[in-house]
């Protein structure tokens, strides 16, 4: 069945994709639950399209998390993970010594294995899964609640404790295996002398951190100034993967080396586009990984020992669910934030796949106690976002305190009303003009030598091309009310209004248009206003000539202002007709027409004097005789 | 009878007292409430569409907080443009004959203060003088004003009292319930329902 080429096995995976998670989308169970279950089905227990080679895909597919906590570091202001220090440390540090603890001693109690082994297990189980939690609570837009952060920290202390476990592990063998079997971290670093060693691996972390603030952005910047797409999704790939291979090198975790590059990255104009391109890598690897997990689901083993697995898993899930909320309730977050937290890390993690199977290479665990635990680990992955759902529906309404205005303000977005597409000199303008009256707008630009200049003036202005969705969409447009588009191109200005017309219809918008072609175009669209960029200056400049020829100031600019309203419906009149026109011929030739008409109309009647105000004409009419009268009666 | 409220407020994001007394008008029945400030920011007042409204209604008011003893800028400006002669005045100028007539006043001193020979020597409606002779050019009826005396110190529950006693007196007009025949003799408009119950 398994006809074993790339593209047949692309083609189940992304079937199974996209035929499971609309589904599962549809019935509310969020997209992790899809994959799952799309994993299941596809797996060698169910349909058999895929075989035992899900495991090898699984490892593949771990490079998913490693780009997703890129993302989550490109989302993290370095101020605001100093700030979330003593929830990594504290709670991170509190959760996996106790939940090892417990793990271990309910080993020790109900069964009879050595302690060794118990040790193992409660370190391993002790784990929780990053990918899983993360990309749903991201789903429900979690994740910066104070559960949510809460739940980050400690899955960020997980991501780095399994190193020294790792480390570990071998010192815990109770059979002899021979040679103890090296996990593959263990490099040429491995030779050198501990001192050596640490001074090598903070080196690494070091360099990453200052080449990404030096280095990386104006290599970037570099790259962008080829205006070749493709080439700055390939250097953002290529910056994720060299600095796993970086950190593997090292016996480091890759999840914590990108981690601290998107960290560090996260000031960077260049934040958002790397956002966009990543993203999707990001998201397919995830799924194929969480495709994997469920593919690897061996339900022969589970049928076989049901009572065991239902007893490990029931007791898994409890006994970490207990232990986060106790914890939890230690640290003093609130009762809905808790059970956010407890019900979301309550599972074990991929790592758990890792630490499990290289614990049975070293002889720490038998195969009979190591393959339940695998399967009860990937079931109890598999019942996370049943469990944050049971949660969220049953539980949460009726011990949860919703308090909307507890919530701490999200400092980590920059989420403004206003979007300014275009920051050249004309967006500039608007944009000061908006901050002098205490409004901050987020600026997009494609300009990277504007972008530059911009940045040193102190302007936080982003780089990145407002056409593309998901690009408005980091920007905040799902939040924002109203969108400036302020862009030199006009190509380019319909194919923003197009998409944010498309993507997110509550968006208010107003553009400027350069020709009459876009002007007309953009009226199309019914936009909430189209300015035509040089119509006032020039109404300006030529009020000031009158002015300068003598004309009183306030009669030149109440006429301005007269003529320019005028101006205006006639081009909206122009355009409700222009539907009509067949040929573009005939339509530019009636432009043509319609502007003489409008200059004709204007000197025979529009801007005449009597029609701006304080006219006394017909008052003189009416009384000039009546006074005439009266002062020959008088003489 | 239909109301229009011609509200003049320059500064109206730093009022206080306006603000509450504004505050809904336009979702009363058979009130148009227009904000000539925010409607013409750049004075550009549109006379057609200004007369329009007028023609429209069977009572106009000019609401305002008091300024130099008269209008903001804006009332005067209107005033200017939109009565024309030949529409508001003059023999073919009939488009306001008959229509009430008043202002809603805020200003900051209390009563006592409005009096001869006191701080600010006139009386209100010695002030309305130019304002009343201008409606009645128009051919219009002209009421005494509503005034919110004391607006410079001023308790929240107080402001509200005042709004409630509007709304009221608006309410009434629209109903065609005021007597305006006693009202004309009144000082104040204020005093409408304590005078109806005497």
């Amino acid at each position: 069945m398994h006809e074993g080429g790339f593209f047949y096995q692309a083609f189940v995976y992304l079937s199974a994709a996209v035929i499971a998670v609309p589904v599962a989308k549809k019935l509310g169970l969020g997209s992790v639950l899809g994959y799952l279950i799309a994993g299941v089905l596809i797996g060698p227990f169910v349909f058999g399209f895929i075989g035992e080679e899900g495991q090898d895909v699984m490892h593949f597919a771990e490079f998913g998390v490693v780009m997703m906590l890129f993302l989550v570091g490109l989302e993290l202001q370095p101020s605001l993970l100093w700030k979330l220090r003593s929830p990594i440390l504290g709670l991170g540090g509190v959760q996996v010594i106790v939940a090892s603890i417990i793990i271990f001693g309910s080993v020790m109690v109900f069964t009879s294995l050595p302690w060794q082994t118990a040790l193992a297990i409660g370190l391993t189980l002790a784990l929780s899964s990053t990918a899983i939690v993360l990309q749903t609570l991201s789903e429900k837009g979690l994740l910066k609640t104070e559960g949510g952060q809460n739940a980050f920290s400690v899955l960020l202390f997980q991501d780095v404790a399994v190193i020294p476990i790792l480390a570990f592990l071998p010192l815990l063998a109770i059979t002899e295996v021979g040679t103890t079997v090296g996990y593959e971290s263990h490099t040429w670093i491995d030779s050198l002398p501990i001192v050596l060693r640490t001074l090598v691996v903070l080196g690494v972390i070091v360099s990453i951190i200052v080449s990404g603030k030096y280095l990386i952005s104006p290599a970037f910047r570099l790259i962008a100034h080829t205006r070749l797409r493709e080439l700055f999704t390939a250097a953002a790939l290529l910056l994720v993967i060299g600095i796993t291979i970086l950190m593997t090198e090292v016996g480091l975790s890759p999840a914590l080396g990108t981690f601290l590059a998107g960290v560090v990255l996260a000031q960077s104009e260049y934040r958002h586009e790397l956002e966009t391109d990543i993203e999707p890598f990001k998201g397919l690897l995830l799924g194929l990984f969480f495709i994997a997990v469920g593919a690897s689901i061996d339900f022969q083993l589970i049928i076989n020992n049901t009572g065991l697995i239902a007893i490990i898993v029931l007791g898994l899930v409890i006994v970490k669910l207990m232990v986060l909320y106790v914890i939890g309730n230690f640290f003093g977050m609130r009762m809905d934030n808790n059970l956010l937290f407890a019900f979301g890390l309550a599972q074990g993690g991929e790592f758990s796949f890792v630490l499990l199977s290289y614990a049975l290479q070293n002889g720490v665990v038998t195969g009979t106690t190591a393959n339940p635990l695998i399967a009860s680990v990937a079931i109890s992955m598999a019942l996370t976002p049943l469990l944050m759902l049971l949660n969220e529906k049953l539980i949460q309404p009726y011990f949860g305190t919703k308090k909307e205005e507890d919530r701490e303000a999200d400092v980590i977005d920059e989420q403004n009303e206003v979007i300014i597409a275009g920051f050249g000199r004309y967006g500039s303008t608007i944009g000061r003009f908006l901050q002098a009256n205490g409004t901050q707008a987020t600026y997009l630009d494609m300009d990277p030598n504007n972008v530059d200049l911009l940045r040193k003036l102190g302007l936080k202005v982003f780089y990145g091309d407002a056409s593309r969705h998901d690009l408005l969409n980091a920007a905040g447009a799902q939040a924002a009310k109203l969108l400036v588009v302020a862009v030199d191109y006009s190509d380019k200005a319909l194919e923003i209004i197009e998409t944010a017309k498309k993507h997110f219809p509550h968006l208010k918008i107003i553009s400027r248009s350069k020709t009459w072609d876009d002007y007309f175009h953009m009226l199309d669209k019914d936009l909430h206003g189209v300015y035509r960029e040089f119509s006032d200056v020039a109404l300006r400049m030529a009020a000031e000539a009158l002015s300068l020829i003598g004309y009183r100031s306030n009669q030149v600019h109440r006429s301005l202002k007269k003529f320019r309203k005028h101006d205006e419906e006639f081009l909206k009149q122009i355009v409700d007709s222009r539907h009509e026109r067949k040929t573009f011929i005939k339509h530019s030739r009636q432009v043509i027409e319609d502007l003489e008409k409008m200059i004709l109309d204007d000197i025979e009647s529009v801007a005449k004097d009597k029609d701006l105000g304080w006219d006394i004409t017909t008052i003189k009419e009416e009384f000039a005789p009546i006074i005439k009268k009266l002062k020959e009666e008088n003489s | 009878m239909k109301v229009l409220i011609l509200f003049a407020h320059p500064a109206f994001h730093k009022s206080k007292v306006n603000k509450v007394l504004v505050d809904d008008l336009s979702e009363l029945q058979g009130v148009t409430f227009h904000d000539l400030y925010e409607h013409y920011p750049e004075f550009d007042i549109d006379v057609k569409e200004e007369q329009k409204l007028l023609s429209e209604h069977d009572c106009v008011i000019f609401q305002y907080p008091l300024f130099w003893y008269s209008t903001p800028s804006i009332l005067k400006e209107w005033q200017d443009l939109v009565l024309e002669h030949g529409w508001a005045f003059g023999s073919q100028g009939n488009e306001l004959k008959g229509k009430l007539f008043f202002c809603t006043i805020t200003a900051g001193g209390p009563k006592q203060a409005y009096q001869i020979g006191a701080f600010h020597n006139l009386t209100i409606n010695q002030l309305l003088t130019p304002l009343k002779q201008t409606a009645a050019l128009c051919k219009m009826i002209t009421l005494p004003p509503f005034v919110v005396h004391g607006t410079h110190a001023m308790e929240d529950d107080k402001i509200l009292d005042f709004k409630n006693d509007y709304v009221g007196l608006l309410k009434t007009i629209v109903d065609d319930k005021l007597d305006i025949e006693k009202v004309r003799k009144l000082d104040y408009l204020n005093h409408y329902l304590i005078k109806e119950e005497l």
